[in-house]
């Protein structure tokens, strides 16, 4: 094996790792994000879901300090997962220059973000789609037909972590689990906004210092996030003060 | 699953309501008769506990909310608690030990199955829809689809509600307060540290002063995320 391949096995051995008992799904979902940035040589990725209004979400997202959220969050209107997801095929290697007419707002939004090209596969349940993995580079990128494989296999573990979260008995069950995953994101969202008023720092640096807290004391990321809201853990106990930014 | 375009319907069938109160009167009535259930019932939570009860149909509904408000438990409580749907489509078998005086009340009064919803934004908390019927069974996929745009509807009201404006005065774009954007939930967390209150108060200062200037809530969230708009506690 060449090492790329051996890396990508320790990769989907580490994910199974994560898969056991009650896991953190939105953990392994920025694991899954961070895979896609090592495995396929991309700027940007994230995980979005269909809430349970037919909204497209955005779950997880890396790199973990990104500040334009907003290039997920408006493929509710348009965009290359919207396509995914309505069609139920992958969307690949489309150079953002090219695609102004195909999707006005998004082409404007990537591009003032520095980014050029991107990707979209499906998240696919049982012939529903349930959202999508977008990806994002900087330089006109073409995918290969492997390494769509590999984001394609990348995908389908996000959808299997999602069902095996908990074990699905009903429908119900699985719209309760995008709810609640996405609700996850929020808290996610807000503590960082807390964390940056008090240290001073924009809130997407925070975040690095959030899922270090979260890794170090074994916790699942959102119960970190609520320890920040609700009070008993302190902003210096996340950010070390020296990582503070100096008085301006 | 449920569009967003049904969030938005079931708003534009209350927004013909002119008092705050009759919003949500509205919306459980909407809820009741496109559901296979006998009623719905809308309470207020804080962290003590169910703190109002704001719209409840006719009948075993009401009853149903008021168990909750005086005993203290009940499905609204835990779905709350949990942030996540609560669902006993057979009360007798599966509640009675959890909610002894509830699941005790709610039969007497002939309700068989209770089902709630949570209605949140992250760590806020707002309340929960209930729905009880008089017959056993678990909830359709349709109607659950159904709770959840209801849900997602009540949320969108009670935050209305919290801002205090005047819906009768002005007109108010009621789907424009579902919030779910990245940066208005950062900057929320900011300015509940800058005015030493919580999430749900400062989300609620953050759409008034975008209500006020009659700019989009993103817009005055990116303002508070780049630090060019700050607030105190006198904005509270």
């Amino acid at each position: 094996m060449t090492s790329r391949e051996v890396r990508i096995a320790q990769v989907f051995v580490q994910l199974a790792d994560t898969m056991v008992g009650d896991f953190d799904v939105a953990e392994l979902m920025l694991q899954l994000a961070d895979a896609c940035l090592e495995l396929l040589e991309v700027d940007a990725a994230g995980l979005m879901l269909l809430d349970a209004n037919g909204e497209l979400r955005l779950v997880a997202s890396a790199p973990d300090a990104m500040h334009d959220l907003e290039i997920f969050e408006l493929q509710s209107d348009e965009g290359p997962s919207l396509d995914t997801i309505r069609t139920g095929r992958a969307v690949v290697n489309v150079d953002v220059v090219q695609a102004t007419e195909r999707w006005p707002r998004f082409t404007a939004q990537t591009l003032a973000a520095g980014l050029r090209s991107t990707h979209a596969l499906p998240l696919r349940l049982r012939g529903d789609v349930i959202g999508a993995v977008n990806l994002f580079s900087k330089v006109e990128q073409r995918l290969s037909d492997g390494d769509i494989a590999l984001g394609q296999a990348l995908a389908d573990v996000a959808t299997i972590a999602l069902l095996q979260q908990r074990a699905s008995r009903d429908e119900w069950m699985l719209a309760e689990q995008l709810q609640v995953a996405l609700n996850t994101r929020i808290v996610v969202e807000q503590a960082k906004g807390i964390l940056a008023e008090s240290s001073g720092l924009h809130p997407a640096e925070t975040f690095h210092y959030l899922r270090t807290f979260a890794r170090r004391t074994g916790q699942p990321l959102h119960s970190v996030a609520w320890q920040v809201i609700k009070g008993p853990l302190a902003t210096r106990a996340v950010i070390p003060y020296e990582s503070f930014p100096a008085e301006s | 699953m449920a569009k967003m375009d049904r969030v938005a319907e079931l708003l534009a069938e209350v927004q013909g309501s002119t008092t705050p109160s009759g919003f949500a009167d509205r919306l459980v009535h909407v809820g009741r008769d496109a559901m296979n259930v006998t009623g719905v019932g809308l309470s207020l939570m804080s962290g003590a506990g169910p703190s109002a009860v704001v719209a409840a149909t006719e009948g075993s509904a009401q009853l149903i909310e008021e168990l909750q408000f005086s005993l203290g438990e009940g499905p609204c409580v835990d779905s709350v608690k949990s942030g996540r749907p609560v669902m006993h489509g057979d009360l007798a078998l599966t509640a009675t030990q959890l909610w002894p005086g509830f699941t005790a009340g709610a039969l007497d009064a002939g309700v068989r199955a209770v089902f709630a919803f949570p209605l949140q934004v992250g760590a806020i908390t707002l309340g929960a829809l209930d729905f009880c019927r008089d017959a056993i069974g678990p909830l359709d996929d349709g109607d659950v689809q159904e709770a959840v745009a209801l849900a997602a509807a009540a949320t969108a009201l009670l935050l209305h509600l919290q801002m205090g404006s005047q819906p009768g005065e002005v007109p108010v774009d009621l789907a424009g307060h579902l919030v779910d954007r990245a940066v208005v939930h950062q900057a929320s967390g900011m300015i509940a540290v800058q005015i030493e209150a919580d999430l749900a108060d400062a989300l609620t200062v953050l759409r008034a002063r975008a209500f006020a200037s009659g700019r989009p809530i993103v817009d005055v969230a990116r303002d508070v995320v780049s630090r060019n708009l700050r607030f105190t506690r006198d904005d509270l």
